[in-house]
């Protein structure tokens, strides 16, 4: 109920300040870090509440932005409807990947490292096909209306990405404090003995990899539907996997708000670097991995460990 | 599609890329096999490797063969550096940790790469860049190869036997393979655990900077170069078995030669394609001891 709580004031604020700034570059900042956001709590509901670490989560999300191109430029799909199916699309390669690695029980660097050769693939494999534009990629048609999930101004964008961190939020609260949640941390804890609890390690991680990926084919479609472009090299390379995986690493996987701070910090950090030193290729990757290298090093919990220490210290007691 | 004559320098030539390969592979599974860790940052290691040989020959104009002890020195200190001052100290005692700083320390290499040499994709040129030999087969059927490629399988085979030599032969070996067995008996019977730990993982960089003075004559360097080898590394790792040295040699031999064939009848990138649908079918048919054992 708290958590509940927390989301409903979280949206207003957010919603408040996208409605009422007069600021491009804010209404921009707010989005960017709100998609980033998404991408983050996507790879959380995966890697922080099940345990899986994905190096290779871009393969969800360029499916996801690949299949909103397609149904719209090929299939004629209008925007909204073509939403749900990028979503479907992208959850059914997790079903088939995670029933592949979770079939042999693939676990820690063996995990990290199928999901990284599936993206690869699927990278190869869009390269060389016509539907998917090969080499050139597939460019959306500007028609700025609602109905077509395009708007004139980033106001538009703000809202729709903040509704699907909603619902990553929601599910993430959900998975909290379900049963099916406290399985897949049970799972994640100690694999022998939940399975000795009667729970099926196989259907639950296959499930949470389903959800995981179901959102990040939602990014992967507002990102098509934002930026009107897809290319292999956006949909499958490194660069979204690792953003994914960083911002709830950074904020705090396995918690409800770690990956929002993660993400906040990160984008903002990328955003002064590039005030500071300019758009130079590849710098702002190289801070994203320090970062990645101190945190692990000096603050394996992450941001929100760091404040839940902070409470405990402050209660005095260990809960 | 079966003639001879095309086979035959296709296998010759998936025999010698596959090779290096199998050196690049060799020190992966060293890696493995004493640290228990994925190393997600060789690529990267071999990317910078790459650029070194480049650099001494571009700016020095010393020949890429002759500075091989200098680049593979170089290259085991680098990995002892890293592995005793950050990722020792980063992983905590847990696998999950290890395998992000390995990530991180990828992400920071190729970035940095992509700073200081931009995207562009480098050669260099020496006076047997194109040199080719002519060897003889069967039936008739004759094959020129290119020399860099020779003294590449002939130098990677060398280094490969170097190595085993080192793990059977000496002391060194010998502690390393007590540490991938035994940590705890390794360490009662005086053996500094943490140095043979950075030392491995110096070993397993070392393999990457040989292997990148016998690649560089006959290939090129680019920030990304790396990726495309650790893919195909951990393919090999894990044909050839976790740990396991003559696997990696001979599964770095087989994806050489599958790649080649490949190219050869589907084209290019979907040869690339073959070596991943290989990795993909031994997780399902054989992932028992190649693979998910140890997880």
């Amino acid at each position: 109920m708290r958590d509940l709580a927390a989301i409903a004031v979280f949206v207003a604020l957010v919603g408040a300040l996208l409605a009422s700034t007069g600021s491009g570059v804010m209404l921009n900042f707010v989005t960017m870090a709100l998609y980033a956001t998404l991408l983050a709590q996507a790879w959380n509901l995966l890697g922080g509440y099940g345990g899986q670490f994905s190096f290779g989560h871009a393969l969800f999300f360029g499916t996801g932005a690949y299949a909103q191109a397609v149904a719209q430029l090929q299939g004629g799909l209008p925007a909204w409807l073509a939403l749900p199916l990028a979503v479907v699309a992208a959850a059914a390669v997790a079903a088939f990947v995670g029933a592949l690695a979770f079939r042999y029980g693939l676990k820690g660097s063996y995990f990290a490292l199928v999901t990284l050769a599936f993206a690869e693939v699927f990278r190869i494999v869009a390269l060389q096909l016509p539907f998917t534009g090969a080499g050139v990629g597939l460019m959306l048609p500007l028609q700025e209306s609602a109905a077509a999930l395009q708007f004139a101004s980033p106001r538009g964008y703000g809202f729709l990405v903040l509704g699907l961190v909603t619902l990553a939020l929601l599910a993430t609260a959900w998975l909290r404090h379900s049963r099916f949640g406290a399985r897949l941390q049970a799972v994640r804890d100690n694999e022998d003995a939940a399975r000795a609890l009667g729970i099926d390690p196989f259907a639950t991680k296959l499930a949470a990899c389903v959800l995981s990926a179901a959102f990040m084919g939602a990014a992967g479609a507002f990102y098509l539907q934002m930026f009107h472009y897809i290319d292999p090299g956006i949909a499958y390379g490194p660069t979204t996997s690792v953003e994914a995986l960083l911002g709830a690493i950074v904020g705090g996987m396995g918690t409800l708000w770690g990956p929002v701070l993660g993400a906040l910090a990160l984008h903002g950090l990328s955003d002064a670097t590039r005030n500071l030193f300019g758009d130079l290729p590849g710098l702002n990757m190289v801070i994203y991995g320090v970062v990645l290298v101190l945190i692990v090093t000096f603050v394996p919990r992450g941001i929100a460990g760091i404040g839940l220490s902070v409470r405990r210290l402050w209660r005095g007691r260990d809960d | 599609m079966f003639d001879l004559g095309i086979l035959y320098p296709a296998v010759l030539n998936g025999l010698t890329t596959g090779a290096v390969y199998a050196l690049v592979a060799l020190g992966l599974t060293l890696i493995y096999g004493v640290l228990h860790i994925i190393n997600f940052a060789h690529g990267a290691a071999l990317m910078l490797a790459l650029y070194a040989v480049y650099l001494l020959h571009q700016r020095l104009g010393w020949d890429p063969y002759a500075v091989l002890p200098l680049v593979v020195a170089g290259m085991f200190a680098l990995g002892y550096a890293l592995q005793r001052g950050i990722i020792n100290r980063a992983s905590h005692g847990k696998d999950e940790n290890i395998l992000l700083v390995t990530l991180g320390l990828a992400i920071v290499m190729e970035n940095l790469a992509l700073l200081v040499f931009k995207s562009d994709t480098r050669t260099i040129d020496t006076a047997y860049t194109l040199s080719t030999v002519a060897l003889p087969g069967p039936f008739g059927a004759e094959a020129m190869i290119a020399l860099p490629k020779l003294v590449a399988f002939g130098g990677a085979l060398a280094t490969a036997a170097a190595l085993l030599l080192l793990m059977r032969g000496t002391d060194l070996g010998r502690a390393i393979r007590a540490v991938a067995k035994e940590k705890q008996g390794a360490r009662l019977m005086g053996i500094d655990v943490e140095h043979v730990y950075a030392v491995s993982y110096g070993i397993g960089l070392a393999c990457l900077g040989a292997a990148a003075c016998f690649l560089l004559p006959a290939y090129y360097v680019n920030p990304q170069v790396g990726s495309g080898f650790v893919l195909v590394a951990f393919t090999i790792v894990v044909l050839g078995g976790m740990g396991s040295f003559g696997g990696a040699l001979l599964g770095g031999l087989l994806v050489g030669v599958v790649e080649s064939l490949g190219g050869l009848w589907f084209g290019d990138s979907l040869g690339q394609v073959g070596i991943y649908l290989i990795f993909i079918a031994v997780l399902l048919v054989r992932p028992q001891g190649l693979f998910g054992e140890r997880a």
